[in-house]
């Protein structure tokens, strides 16, 4: 038996319904299922959800629908979760050291090859956790337990956009250029978040995600074809 | 076609709707106005829907003209000047702009926003269902950005009213600012109980150092019990965040969807457009209510807005009383 959520006020608009405190798959699932839930409910007076690693925030108007019959709605949804309807997504991705430039110092660091590196990172199945930070930026749970380190001490100047990063057993997919202190492994021409396209966004958390290692002509290629609009990535209902 | 010509606009001058609501989920912040309450009845009193788009003008200030017809144009919010062909006006006025004629809104004696509506829509495509603008993401309004010298927005089913300039009487935006009210958590209890005391008390003051994302609160350092790491989950418009640094920061409407900082309280809703208007030398506690506090004064404000909207005609120039009352200057503004 699951044990209760924790029920937390973010103001008078915003109910957190926290599953844990830590980053684990049977948590992100209970996060996942009410959110679902709750989606085909549709509750009157709910505005929006956003899942994360461990709760689901629900934004609510107060005045259409007050705290105390939300929590009632959660809970009878809560003790029969839906499963969550999850798709897997075969993301490109291309590990030339031109994108993938901290791949000789992880491999360094674990003692490995590079092309071990690419292979470990490449043969993992990552979870989509949650979005955060700018649009379409997805964190991913599940890099190999062989590639885990730390971010660096100091972060280094702007990426690219489009960049796969990892640190500290996790994964990141970025939509913009920004400085980080988390560690680059490749760059996929796949946009998670495109203004030139509709839906805008790609994978939804819940979704499971692995990459497909391409080389840097493929990579080119598909970069024009995901400009434009098109979907370059291949999506297939997961098990 | 009528429109609204840009002829000067200080930095941060943006357009705001409603909010680019249901995409947190993505990553995608809200954005929206900082004040709700000035930006809803600005966008009333010409009978625009609350949530409408509208010019939010920051300390920065902004000159607009009317171009191919009169414009039927409503200013509230903070403190500002307002003048009319160099005419000054009352802060909260609505008016009706000629072409030919130059309208001036710019920094007053308090306040930090204040808000530009037009009768009619301001004709933009929306992006995710909003027009407001997020810079740091060079989302919405006109081209991602703030406005600036020389833009011009296209006002669809434009009106204008003839008539003089009217003074809004909207006494809801006379607002206490000393006072600034939250619900404590949802990481209230990464703090001790005498932090938390520490918190109310304060006294804090806005940080120069702030901007529509975050406003940092200077004052006392909050030690945390249980360390300042979390790992990231939602962030409610309101919440205060405290950094390992002990310097709380009060996300505001650019704020990030998630975020890993213990959360000590929320400002309620009714409050935030209050903080969003103070200036950093001004000081103020918290005090901490329930959530049915904080409900019963969300919809005071509600109430406030449903009500037929009164107007007088100005008569002579006059400062916004009301709002010198609310920030407490009185004294020192009636002795010139």
């Amino acid at each position: 038996m699951s044990i209760a959520p924790r029920f937390l006020d973010a103001g008078e608009a915003a109910l957190v319904v926290e599953y844990g405190l830590h980053i684990d798959p049977a948590i992100h699932d209970r996060v996942m299922a009410l959110d679902a839930s709750l989606a085909a409910k549709s509750v009157r007076g709910i505005r929006e959800t956003v899942p994360t690693f461990r709760s689901l925030m629900i934004h609510y108007d107060p005045l259409t629908l007050d705290r105390a019959s939300l929590v009632k709605i959660v809970e009878s949804l809560d003790a029969t979760p839906a499963p969550a309807a999850r798709k897997r997504w075969i993301v490109p991705c291309c590990y030339d050291p031109v994108f993938g430039e901290d791949l000789g110092h992880i491999a360094k660091e674990k003692n490995l090859s590079v092309e071990k590196v690419v292979a470990l990172h490449a043969g993992a199945t990552y979870r989509a956790y949650m979005y955060g930070f700018a649009p379409g930026f997805c964190y991913l749970g599940g890099a190999p337990a062989e590639l885990t380190l730390s971010r660096r001490t100091t972060p280094r100047p702007p990426t690219l956009s489009q960049v796969i990063m990892i640190a500290d057993g996790m994964s990141i997919i970025t939509t913009i250029s920004m400085p980080t202190g988390w560690w680059l492994v490749g760059r996929t021409p796949e946009r998670f978040f495109s203004r030139n396209r509709d839906p805008a966004f790609l994978a939804e958390a819940g979704d499971q995600i692995t990459f497909e290692p391409i080389d840097r002509a493929t990579y080119d290629a598909l970069d024009a074809r995901a400009e434009k609009g098109e979907v370059v990535a291949r999506s297939e209902s997961a098990s | 076609m009528t429109g609204l010509k840009i002829l000067t606009a200080g930095p941060g001058v943006t357009l705001q709707d409603h909010g680019r609501d249901g995409y947190l989920r993505y990553g995608v912040t809200a954005a929206g106005p900082m004040d709700r309450l000035a930006h809803a009845t600005a966008n009333l009193a010409l009978g625009n829907e609350a949530g409408a788009a509208a010019i939010e003008v920051s300390l920065g200030g902004i000159e607009v003209a009317a171009e191919g017809g009169a414009l039927s144009i409503a200013v509230a919010g903070g403190g500002f000047e307002v003048l009319l062909d160099g005419v000054k006006l009352p802060g909260w006025v609505r008016l009706e702009l000629a072409p030919g004629s130059k309208l001036t809104v710019r920094a007053g004696i308090g306040g930090a926003w204040t808000y530009l509506a037009v009768a009619g829509q301001i004709d933009l495509p929306p992006f995710l269902n909003s027009l407001s603008t997020h810079t740091r993401s060079a989302l919405g309004g006109l081209e991602g950005r703030g406005l600036a010298a020389g833009d011009m927005l296209a006002i669809a089913g434009a009106k204008a009213q003839a008539g003089a300039p009217e003074r809004l009487l909207t006494p809801w935006l006379t607002r206490p600012t000393d006072v600034i009210r939250a619900v404590l958590g949802p990481q209230d209890d990464y703090f001790s109980e005498d932090q938390i005391e520490v918190f109310r008390q304060g006294p804090w003051t806005v940080s120069p150092r702030s901007d529509r994302m975050a406003f940092r609160l200077d004052g006392p350092r909050l030690t945390h019990a249980r360390g300042f790491n979390i790992i990231s989950d939602g962030i409610a418009m309101g919440s205060i965040q405290v950094p390992g640094d002990g310097q709380p920061l009060a996300l505001m409407a650019d704020r990030q969807s998630t975020g890993g900082y213990p959360k000590i309280a929320t400002i309620i809703a009714p409050d935030v457009g209050r903080l969003a208007q103070l200036r950093p030398n001004q000081a103020f506690r918290f005090e901490t209510v329930s959530v049915d506090e904080a409900v019963a004064a969300r919809r005071a404000d509600a109430d406030a807005l449903t009500a037929p909207m009164e107007t007088e005609p100005v008569i002579r120039r006059e400062f916004p009383s009301e709002f010198l009352l609310s920030v407490n200057l009185i004294g020192g503004a009636t002795a010139g």
